[in-house]
Parts: C-alpha cells; sequence; structure tokens
C-alpha cells in the first residue's frame, strides 16, 4: 500500500493514494446534491434544537421557542372532542330517559355511546354482548333483579350493589348452611322444593318436608310462590334463570352459603349523561320493562 | 406470422456506441458523466409537423371538435331532479358519494357497473385496434386532441413548419421574443381552461365558477386545476409525441390486438418502391411511385418515416395519407400510395395476389363476445338495478337470547337503502319463523322506519319466537322491507341454540 497522491491516467482523477492488489481508490468528490442535502440537515437540526423540545438538563430539559408538548397537545385534543360531542352530551344531559328512547336520532346517540362505554367498563363482568355469566346477571334477557325499567337501570347502575355507598342495592340471602341456620337434611328438602318451583320433577316427600321450611323462611323475600321481589333483589325462583345454576347442586350451594355479587358505584365515576347512555343501551337492547 | 412492429432497434443504437467512446476523459474528470444525452437517453429532435389538407385531417378537425366540445359543455347541462338534489347533468359528488349521469344516478356500491363500463371500454378498444388499428390515438385520445390544438396556436403564432424552423434557428429578437410569449400564453390559457373544466363535474358548476375567482372553493378544486393546468401544458406543449412513445403503455400493449389483417396507415410497398426523384415528363415505367418528396414526413406529428413500416411511434392519424395524396394528385399518379390497408394485403400484391380484407377473424369474433357478454351484463346490472337494498347483520353476540319462559330472541340491525329521490316508510316482515314477532328497541309491536330520500337508514329488529315453537338449531329465514312499490327482501337465519341449550 503506497500512500503516495498522484493522476489516474485512464480518468485523469486523483487517486488517494491508497491501492489494494493494483486497485487504486480515485479520490472523486462526494456528489453536490449529497453535500447540499447533508447542509440541509444539519441547517434543520440546528433549527430543531432552538424550536423544539431537545436538550435533557439537571432539572428538565430545554423548551425550544415553540413549547411543543404531546401531553398539551393530546389536551387540546381532548377538549376539542368535549366540544365536539357537546350538542350531544347537552342533548343527553337534559332529556329525559323515556325521551331518549323515543327519540330515534337521541337514542341512536345513546346507543353508540352506551355501547363503547358498556365495553370499556361493564364487559368484564357482564360479557362484550351483556350475556353475564354464573354470578353475574344476563343483562340481554327479560329477567331482572332490581327491576327492568328506565329508572331501575339507571339507579343500580348510579349506586351500585352492595358497595356500601349510601343508597347502594342490597339483598340479604342468608347462608343457610354456613351459618347453621338449618341442617344440612332440611338444605337438601329446601333444594328439592325449589327444583321443583321452577317446574322440575322433585323428589315428593321432600317437597312436603320443605314446605313449612320455606313458608317461614324463604317467603319473606322470594313471596308465597317463590316469583321473587325486585325491591327486594329477590330473585325469582319459578323461571328458568339462574344467576348461579340451575342443576340441584348449585342450588343447594346458594342455599348453603347465601352468595351475592357486588357491582361497582358509577355515580362519580362516570358522568349523569354517560349512565343514561347505559342505561337506555341496556334497556333498549334486552326484554326491557 | 411476421412481426409487424419492430421495437427490438432503438433509432439511437447506431450513434450510441460511437457517443460513448466521445465522452473525453477530462469530462469524466469533471465528474459530470455523459455532457449530452449520449448515455441512457437520446435528447428530443424537434418536430416541426407542417400543416396538411385532406379528408382525414377534415375528419381529425372534426373529432377535435366534437371532443372539445363534449369535454367543456357537458358540465353546463343542467338536469331537472327534485328539489333537494343537483341540477347537473353529469356531476360526480365525491361529498356525499353519488354520481349522477342525467337520469343515472349511482351509489358508490354500484363500482361494479362502472368498472363494467370500463372493461366493455377497453374491449371495444380492443376491438376497433384489431380491425382499424390505433384510431383510438390517431383521432381522439385527449393528448392527441389537446396537442393537436396546441399546434394551431403554434401555428398561429410562429408560421407553419419553415416558418417555424427559422424562428427557432434565429437570434433572440423582439419578434421572436412577442411570438413565443404569445405562443405560450394562449398555451397555458388553454390548459386553464381545460383544468378549469374539469372541476366542473365535481360540483354544481354555476356555483363553482363563481368561488372559484373568489377564493371560497373548495382546496381540492384549486389544486386539481392547478394540477391539470401543470400537466396539460407540459404534455400537449413541451412533450407532446414523447408521451405516447415512452409514458403511455397503450403502443406497448397494441401489438398484441394487432395482426396482419388489421387496418393501419401503411406505405405500399409494392406500388412506391423504388422510389426516387421524378422529373416532369419522365417515364413512369420501370419505378414505383414513391418520389421521395419526405411529405409524409414533414407532416408527420411523431416525426417518423411511415414508409419503413409500421412502427411503434405510429398513431395511425392519417395526415401523411393526405399529404402523400395531395402528391400524387398533382403528379397524376392514383392516390393512396400511403392509405389504411392491411399488412396481408401489402404482401398479397407483393406476391401478385389478390388482396382480400378479412375484417372477421378469430380475434375480432372473441373481442366482439367478449364484449356483447361484458356490455349485456352491465348493462342489465344497470336497469335491474333494486330502488331500495336491505341488508342484514346478524347479532353475533349474544347470537340469542333465552327469555324467562323459554321464548328465543335474536337481534338484528338491517340497513335499508332508498334509492328513489322520496322518503319512504318501510314497513319490516319475518318470513321463515312461527309466530315469530317483531320488536324494536323501547317498543314492541309492528316495526316500520322511515328511510329519507336517497339515503340509507339503520334499524335494530328483534325477532321473539314463541317458546313452543320447536325450532331447529338455525332456521332459514328473510326479512322483507316494503314501501308501497318498493321492496327489498334479503336472507338471514334465525338461530335458537335448542340443541345446546344454555
Amino acid at each position: 500500500m503506497a500512500s503516495e497522491r498522484k493522476t489516474d491516467d485512464v480518468t485523469g482523477v486523483e487517486t488517494t493514494g491508497h491501492e489494494w492488489d493494483g486497485i487504486r481508490e480515485l479520490d472523486n468528490p462526494l456528489p453536490r446534491w449529497w453535500l447540499w442535502t447533508w447542509y440541509a440537515c444539519i441547517a434543520f437540526a440546528v433549527g430543531y434544537w432552538v424550536l423544539m423540545p431537545a436538550w435533557p438538563g439537571v432539572h428538565g430539559y430545554t423548551k425550544g421557542l415553540l413549547h411543543q408538548s404531546d401531553r398539551a397537545a393530546v389536551g387540546h385534543e381532548l377538549k376539542a372532542l368535549d366540544v365536539q360531542r357537546g350538542a350531544g352530551a347537552a342533548q343527553l344531559r337534559t332529556a329525559s330517559l323515556e325521551q331518549i328512547e323515543k327519540d330515534p336520532k337521541l337514542q341512536a346517540y345513546a346507543q353508540q355511546v352506551g355501547q363503547s362505554v358498556f365495553g370499556d367498563n361493564c364487559a368484564t363482568c357482564h360479557g362484550i354482548g351483556g350475556t353475564g355469566g354464573k354470578g353475574y346477571p344476563n343483562l340481554r334477557d327479560d329477567v331482572w333483579l332490581w327491576g327492568g325499567k328506565l329508572e331501575d337501570i339507571q339507579y343500580t347502575i348510579t349506586h351500585g350493589v352492595r358497595t356500601g355507598a349510601p343508597g347502594a342495592r342490597m339483598s340479604q340471602m342468608p347462608a343457610f348452611g354456613r351459618d347453621e341456620l338449618l341442617k344440612p337434611e332440611q338444605i337438601d328438602d329446601l333444594t328439592e322444593y325449589v327444583v321443583h318451583l321452577s317446574n322440575r320433577p322433585a323428589d315428593a316427600g321432600a317437597i312436603a318436608r320443605a314446605k313449612p321450611i320455606f313458608d317461614t323462611q324463604c317467603v319473606a323475600c322470594h313471596g308465597l310462590e317463590g316469583k321473587g321481589d325486585q325491591a327486594l333483589g329477590a330473585p325469582n325462583l319459578t323461571d328458568s334463570e339462574w344467576l348461579y345454576g340451575s342443576d340441584r347442586a348449585a342450588i343447594r350451594g346458594q342455599i348453603f352459603a347465601g352468595n351475592g355479587g357486588v357491582m361497582p358505584t358509577w355515580g362519580g365515576r362516570l358522568s349523569p349523561e354517560t349512565i343514561k347512555a347505559i342505561s337506555v343501551y341496556v334497556h333498549a337492547n334486552a326484554g326491557g320493562q | 406470422m411476421p412481426t409487424l412492429i419492430d421495437n427490438t432497434k432503438p433509432k439511437s443504437e447506431a450513434n450510441s456506441e460511437h457517443g460513448r467512446a466521445a465522452v473525453s476523459a477530462a469530462a469524466r474528470a469533471k465528474g459530470k458523466g455523459a455532457p449530452t444525452g449520449d448515455g441512457l437517453y437520446k435528447p428530443r429532435e424537434p418536430i416541426y409537423p407542417k400543416l396538411v389538407h385532406g379528408t382525414w385531417r377534415r375528419v381529425k378537425w372534426a373529432l377535435l371538435i366534437a371532443t372539445l366540445s363534449i369535454y367543456y359543455v357537458t358540465p353546463w347541462i343542467r338536469w331537472r331532479r327534485p328539489e333537494g338534489f343537483p341540477q347537473q347533468a353529469a356531476l360526480v359528488d365525491f361529498a356525499d358519494g353519488r354520481f349522477y349521469f342525467f337520469d343515472i344516478q349511482l351509489w358508490p356500491q354500484d363500482v361494479h357497473i362502472i368498472t363494467g363500463l370500463m372493461i366493455a371500454g377497453a374491449l371495444a378498444l380492443f376491438l376497433v385496434t384489431a380491425l382499424f388499428g390505433r384510431l383510438w390515438c390517431g383521432y381522439t385520445c385527449p393528448q392527441t386532441v389537446w396537442t393537436d390544438l396546441f399546434i394551431v396556436v403554434e401555428r398561429l403564432f410562429e408560421g407553419d413548419r419553415n416558418a417555424r424552423m427559422r424562428l427557432d434557428a434565429a437570434p433572440l429578437s423582439f419578434d421572436k421574443l412577442w411570438r413565443k410569449a404569445g405562443k405560450h400564453l394562449t398555451w397555458l390559457g388553454i390548459a386553464f381552461g381545460t383544468g378549469g373544466a374539469w372541476i366542473f363535474y365535481f360540483h354544481d358548476a354555476p356555483t363553482l365558477i363563481r368561488t372559484f375567482w373568489i377564493g371560497q372553493a373548495p382546496a381540492t378544486a384549486y389544486v386539481s386545476c392547478a394540477l391539470l393546468t401543470v400537466t396539460t401544458y407540459v404534455f400537449a406543449g413541451w412533450m407532446r409525441e414523447q408521451v405516447c412513445t415512452y409514458m403511455c403503455p397503450w403502443p406497448r400493449i397494441q401489438g398484441a390486438m394487432l395482426d396482419q389483417h388489421s387496418l393501419q396507415v401503411t406505405y405500399l410497398r409494392d406500388r412506391g418502391e423504388p422510389r426516387g426523384a421524378h422529373k416532369k415528363g419522365q417515364d413512369w415505367a420501370g419505378r414505383g411511385d414513391c418520389i421521395d418528396c419526405h411529405q409524409c414526413v414533414v407532416v408527420c406529428p411523431m416525426g417518423i418515416d411511415i414508409r419503413d413500416g409500421s412502427q411503434l411511434e405510429c398513431i395511425n392519424c392519417g395526415l401523411c395519407v393526405d399529404a402523400c395524396d395531395e402528391i400524387m394528385s398533382k403528379m397524376a399518379r392514383p392516390t393512396g400510395l400511403i392509405a389504411y390497408d392491411t399488412d396481408a394485403a401489402v404482401a398479397a400484391r407483393a406476391c401478385g395476389d389478390k388482396a382480400v380484407y378479412k375484417p372477421v377473424r378469430s380475434r375480432t369474433i372473441y373481442y366482439t363476445l367478449a364484449l356483447t357478454a361484458v356490455g349485456g351484463l352491465t348493462l342489465a346490472a344497470l336497469i335491474s338495478r333494486p330502488k331500495a337494498d336491505l341488508h342484514v347483520i346478524r347479532d353475533r353476540n349474544p347470537i340469542f337470547v333465552r327469555m324467562h319462559d323459554g321464548a328465543v330472541r335474536d337481534g338484528y340491525t338491517l340497513k335499508i337503502t332508498n334509492r328513489t329521490f322520496f322518503d319512504r316508510r318501510f314497513e319490516i316482515a319475518f318470513d321463515g319463523v312461527t309466530g315469530a314477532r317483531l320488536s324494536q328497541p323501547g317498543e314492541a309491536g309492528a316495526v316500520s322506519v322511515t328511510v329519507p330520500a336517497d339515503q340509507v337508514a339503520s334499524v335494530r329488529v328483534f325477532v321473539t319466537a314463541p317458546p313452543d315453537a320447536g325450532l331447529a338449531p338455525s332456521t332459514p329465514a328473510r326479512f322483507i322491507a316494503r314501501a308501497g312499490d318498493v321492496q327489498a327482501d334479503a336472507k338471514t337465519v334465525f338461530l335458537s341454540g335448542a340443541a345446546n341449550p344454555q
């Protein structure tokens, strides 16, 4: 490898003096356009440091002349979104639930809002389609623990169930077995009795034995015929809908332990108009009453 | 089959070897590469087409006027439609997603009709090309029409071929300056008019022509207008035949449509050769009719010599036919030395056979059949377009809901399209499940929905089957939406999950 610079005979270009195995490196200049692009990038970078937040420091970072901030930009966008949605939100705030449901346009709006908020907040327990699961009520059918009228639904969502908040829905199914209020064989008999209430074949002897127990222990909430009471949140035992399962083991377990689910108090977390929208959404897509 | 179009040998090939060698080492040393276009492309040789008179020129004038008139006038035709709808006969309404053409109104979902129309147009182009060569290129292609118009302007300011050549060669003078400036300004004016006319197809023309000047037209109008002004000016003014030769894909694929029986502008070499200058009174025996006067070359807007045979650049415009006919008449020889003829006829005559024109060939039959099929289907699709559409979106989550009494309820979202210009109230019926009851969220009873004129409305419908319906897990069913004489129906299924109880 030589280091003497000389002119290449064929091209007339000066060489760098580097040579490998007889191949000489020509000292061609960089393309002009490339250089200018590079200078422009440098100029741009300097401008960028001045205008935009760029340099980290001990106490924060340089703010730049433009005071660009992604966080602030998101804030502006959210505010703009609020303004954009303002008209619809205002209508939801002022209209009564019935008015919302009767006005096709407002109903469609409420359904859209309701569906999206339902997906974010309610679907975790009640499912995306609102069909619930064991222990979580199905919101699509026409069976309601706390009433299926628009106002009932709104109240339940606003105050929640068993949250301890003032006004929260509260029902108390005693744990007859765990708290030893009834003997195991009495619970067995009661199970047969509950099975028979929903028109399924059950042991006649057990039914006869359980009748007085039911009349003393259960009627207060579930009613003489076992049809339940929505004011107390007592389920109807004569229909085909079972929150904790319909087989004997599930029914027996429910009498034994008296489970009760908890639903959050959404008032205060969601705006009143949002709760209205969810109420309309749930009511419209279920067998609302 | 003989090769009809010889694209394999670019004209610049002969020069290029020499050209490359000529680049001096000194020029390379400066880092500038090849100094003149001897490398990858050849610089354009200016073409100065001479004005010609004759049959085909007259046809071209007529088509120029006709096509430009259609283009400029169409957006200004008014058409009566009900209140609230555009009164413009031809309108592409992007904002509302509608396309109006006289009594036809298309929705975005009718794109298959436009697709069919485009395919039929392509097939018609194939058929015409197979029969008559590139008539489209020579007479009706916008590039040809506007270039022709620009040459008219050029001739107006700078004179015909010889005057133009002199002017270009002359040093800059006031005369040259005002002629060039006048030409370019007029070109720009025409180009602006072209871009300006284009935007009227997308907006109410009388409104737009007013708002355009006061700066209140949509930005797209200004952008489109500017874009078409620039492209028209550059394509028709500066690039001309280069657009056809280098940019347009059509000359590259037309070889697949043409065969030896296609009518093309053809130099009848059987009659013309051997060519040569002819003195007055000289005998015509023993020589061809071509007197090598180059008139066919000087009038050619593509700058080619048709006597070299059919070639990629030829747009089949027939101006050389007119030029040659004029000369032949002057020489008292029969016209048609250059004519619309077929390669097969030329070859046949060269062998002493009788030339037969064969318009019915397998390819023309195939093109006709395909054109008839596509055109027929498109027309049928257009005519049988229903006035209303019904689309059913079945709830998928949950797919069904069992009620407290064992009844089963399915939810559906119906989308009803009202293609008429009037509001209509559609009554919804459900067919397929005995005793099924329809309801809408929040209210029971019969379901009906008012769909505004020319709009789509969406409605949620619940169908409840009674507990004792004894349904299969999946029952085929049908929704029917009816508003007077307008009816639409759509198939769906009613799911009950009977075999899979909750």
